[in-house]
């Protein structure tokens, strides 16, 4: 009879080295980011993390206000979103009937579907405006003394990119947060049904109370996708540079680690240390949303599984 | 410690006699045989040197509790045991006289000569009924030259299905019953022509009349192929069965002609078992 | 404890603000829909299809270079990133029990979170520098790259579902277990596969980010694979953010072929799997 060297063994080669393309991928992507930046990290060390300055002639690379601009667009956008997904994710796990539960949950995923660049185009031409006279120009008005809320309008601002990263973090964080809350086990809700709380005090109490590190970790993931989104942002943030970027006001322009390489990176000359700076605000941006997603899905994984139902 | 080697006062006429005799030595109408067959999931042991014979042309059922082991033992007839992870086979299965388990022997060529059914009929569903009769020979490279539509016909012919599905072979496989599945199972098997056909609980899923038809199938198709069907219905193997081997926890408890095995068992445990002692 | 009609109230108004959410988040999606077919519709004709970008200050032209690209890129993803991915699933769906393909899975999870501009970058100093050009390769290169592993989990997953007992019965037969893979499981599963392989396209036609440094974008139709191209979504960007009212519109008329498609991809998918067990 023939040894083993066989379709089945040259057959499982093939797809275990193919398999590792994953890695290979993972590992291109870290050593040529770390390298590209080794340049700017020499040249200004710690004020790469700590300034604010961004000016080519002068050599001064403080990546600080894109790191800053990041976390308030990201924050507006969960602030917002949150509690918006939240309620859609009861809605659907509980509240609504049940002929409406699919086309709902579509409309909702289908908003996933919409490519970063036609919801900037949007908010640039349509929801921006929108924006500006109902929220913005009142804000203005009436609390512009507040650091927050100075600055004339135009709406190209921190506020207007963090909007519109809130609406397209919207169906992660709400078709996460029911999958986690249709898991939390029916012998508890019975439970509480069977003393007489009503619909909404057993949401309130019981599920989201149970599924509360699940919700979390689904909050977390938002997050993520937040602070990668690069072209919706790119088109509203209106492309600040240096110190002007510190995101003080929300309604004067400002800057991501995301949108400042989908701007400017494509000037840089080659092989400067300028050049190496995005890099390194690439290799930063990289960190950060491996970081947040490693331990999302880590939260998510683990409330799933203790309750139970199917991880995703 | 097997049970079956020691016992017995009888008759040294009785046919279980001489068929108990027949097992320490190789037989020329004994297609196969196994000796000291143990097997293992991990760490835990289905099979304990068992030491079994199945005579050409013939029909033996296995019988025995649940768990006992019976689907390990025809599973490891035709090397599908070793599928399973962390699964272990030691010991000997002889297939005319040649140990399957030798290390240059290639368990693809075992399974194509040793066909098995299984409890759940499991057509391609994919496949038309025609296609999943043909699939033993097109997925294995074996169709060249050969008359593929004369196979088909004679294969579900051989399995008394020809008749229902003749002018349907085009159907999905998942279309016709049970029943019928059951038996395209089987002719899909027997495309292949192999020597051996293991049947693990066949009708276990099937109504009665659809049992009643693969049972006359199984004595019928004993001319040409040696048979062993795993059964937990005593019935059954009183019914089709030339031989029956009664399994417990892992263990060769008896073995003989059927009709000394349920007629007149040698084994107290054979007995209580057969008279619905336990489970 | 409060009142019951209290609580009743509260269950209510609850219910509402949660509708209410439904509704702000469904807004936009409507707005968007609106807006683009309002806008971009005026836009569509055969010149707008298949003319090349204007000059700034005159005709916008048409959109057909970026269209082509478009096609191209996803040809090339096709061509690339579908094959690696699904090889890359059906290894961990078949022979992935163990910790090496456990951390190809976790590998590819993090791959999912890796922001696509990041990809670009990192295409953009890899490939771009070696190859002294921009290029449609390096834009077919980063957006498969994207690809891959969400093909994989997909592929995996498809594979999943296939009950086992249909593997059993190939390898039963003496099938090979590659020969099993290719024409037993991969048919069985090739509705979930397929959709699996469409949403990632769906998904890979709207990204922008990594073509800004790969392809960088052109004016003219496809001119080598050592040349600057242009597509869809980096067509919206650039005419966006133009001062011109008709670039404006073009950029309008571009941003409703590019939703029709990915909007079409998707719901194509959904219809052809209405009926069946959708996740």
């Amino acid at each position: 009879m023939r040894p083993k060297l066989s379709g089945d063994l040259l057959f499982k080669i093939l797809t275990t080295v193919l398999a590792a393309s994953a890695a290979v991928i993972l590992i291109v992507i870290a050593y040529t980011l770390f390298t590209g930046s080794l340049p700017v990290l020499k040249w200004s060390g710690l004020y790469f993390f700590t300034g604010t300055k961004w000016n080519a002639v002068r050599m001064l690379y403080g990546a600080l206000p894109y790191m800053l601009g990041t976390l308030v667009t990201s924050a507006i956008a969960l602030i917002i979103a949150v509690p918006i997904s939240l309620g859609i994710a009861i809605f659907l796990a509980d509240m609504a009937p049940s002929a409406l539960r699919v086309p709902i949950s579509y409309l909702v995923e289908l908003l996933a579907a919409v490519p970063s660049v036609i919801f900037g185009l949007w908010g640039l031409f349509v929801m921006r405006f929108w924006v500006v006279k109902y929220i913005e120009t009142p804000l203005s008005t009436y609390l512009g003394w507040f650091p927050a809320f100075s600055g004339t309008p135009f709406g190209l601002d921190v506020l207007n990119a963090g909007i519109i990263l809130a609406i397209m973090i919207i169906p992660i964080v709400s078709s996460i947060s029911r999958e986690i809350i249709q898991a939390v086990p029916n012998s508890v809700k019975e439970g509480a049904y069977s003393i007489g709380a009503t619909r909404w005090e057993v949401i309130r109490n019981w599920e989201l109370n149970y599924g509360r590190s699940g919700i979390f970790g689904a909050v977390i993931l938002g997050l993520g996708r937040a602070v990668g989104e690069t072209m919706a942002v790119t088109m509203l943030i209106g492309n600040a540079v240096g110190p002007a970027a510190i995101p003080i006001s929300l309604l004067k322009p400002g800057q991501t680690m995301a949108s400042l390489i989908a701007n400017d990176f494509a000037e840089a000359t080659r092989g400067s240390i300028e050049y190496s700076a995005y890099i390194g605000v690439g290799l930063f941006l990289l960190l950060v949303t491996l970081s947040i997603n490693v331990i999302a899905h880590f939260i998510v994984a683990r409330s799933l599984k203790i309750k139970g139902g199917a991880v995703e | 410690m097997s049970l079956v080697s020691e016992k017995i006062e009888m008759d040294s006429n009785t046919h279980a006699e001489k068929v108990l005799n027949q097992q320490n030595s190789t037989l020329t109408n004994e297609k196969m045989k196994s000796i000291g067959l143990s097997a293992w999931f991990g760490t835990k042991q289905a099979l304990r040197n068992i030491n079994l014979s199945f005579r050409s042309n013939s029909v033996t059922a296995i019988i025995g509790p649940s768990g006992c082991g019976k689907s390990t033992l025809v599973r490891c007839l035709n090397r599908m045991h070793e599928l399973v992870r962390n699964s272990k086979v030691s010991g000997q299965v002889l297939l005319d006289g040649r140990d399957i388990y030798a290390r240059e022997v290639d368990p693809v060529m075992i399974r194509r000569r040793v066909g098995m059914v299984f409890q759940k009929p499991n057509p391609f569903p994919t496949m038309s009924i025609y296609d999943n009769v043909a699939a033993g020979l097109k997925l294995t490279g074996l169709k060249k030259g050969k008359n593929l539509d004369e196979i088909v016909m004679r294969s579900l012919k051989q399995a008394t299905l020809w008749d229902e599905v003749k002018d349907d072979l085009d159907n999905p496989g998942t279309s016709i019953s049970g029943g019928q599945q059951q038996r395209l199972c089987i002719a899909r098997a027997i495309a292949l022509q192999p020597e051996v056909i293991l049947m693990d609980e066949p009708c276990s899923a099937l109504d009665p009349i659809a049992t009643a038809k693969i049972e006359e199938l199984i004595v019928a198709l004993k001319r040409d192929y040696t048979v062993v069907i795993v059964t937990h219905n005593m019935q059954q193997a009183a019914r089709v069965s030339d031989f029956t081997a009664f399994l417990y926890i892992g263990e060769l408890i008896e073995y003989g002609s059927t009709k000394d095995i349920f007629e007149n068992p040698k084994v107290e445990l054979t007995e209580k078992y057969l008279t619905g002692g336990f489970g | 404890m409060t009142s019951y009609t209290y609580r009743k109230f509260k269950n209510k108004l609850f219910f509402w603000l949660s509708l209410g959410c439904v509704i702000i988040a469904v807004l936009p999606l409507l707005s968007i829909l609106f807006e683009v077919v309002i806008k971009g519709a005026p836009q569509l004709s055969i010149q707008f299809i298949t003319k090349p970008v204007g000059i700034m200050g005159q005709s916008a032209g048409g959109i057909g270079p970026a269209i082509q690209g478009t096609l191209i890129l996803i040809g090339l993803t096709s061509l690339i990133g579908i094959p690696i991915g699904v090889i890359s699933g059906i290894y961990l769906a078949e022979y992935g029990d163990n910790k090496y393909a456990d951390s190809i899975r976790i590998i590819n999870g993090v791959l999912t979170g890796v922001p696509s501009i990041v990809i670009g970058v990192t295409v953009f100093l890899a490939a771009v520098i070696f190859l002294r050009h921009f290029s449609p390769l390096a834009g077919g290169l980063a957006l498969s790259i994207i690809a891959i592993p969400i093909i994989a989990r997909t592929t995996e997953e498809s594979l999943k579902l296939v009950p086992n007992s249909i593997r059993e019965a190939s390898l039963a037969l003496g099938v090979h277990k590659w020969r099993t893979i290719i024409s037993v499981d991969l048919p069985a599963a090739k509705s979930a596969l397929i959709t699996g392989i469409l949403l990632a396209v769906a998904r890979i036609a709207g990204e922008t980010a990594p073509l800004i440094m790969t392809i960088l974008g052109s004016q003219t139709f496809f001119e080598g694979f050592n040349q600057p191209m242009d597509a869809l979504p980096l067509r919206i960007w650039r005419d966006a953010q133009l001062p011109y009212a008709n670039f404006q519109a073009q950029a309008w008329g571009a941003a409703l072929v590019l939703i029709l498609i990915v909007l079409s991809l998707n719901i194509g998918v959904r219809i052809a799997n209405r009926g069946r067990l959708v996740k």
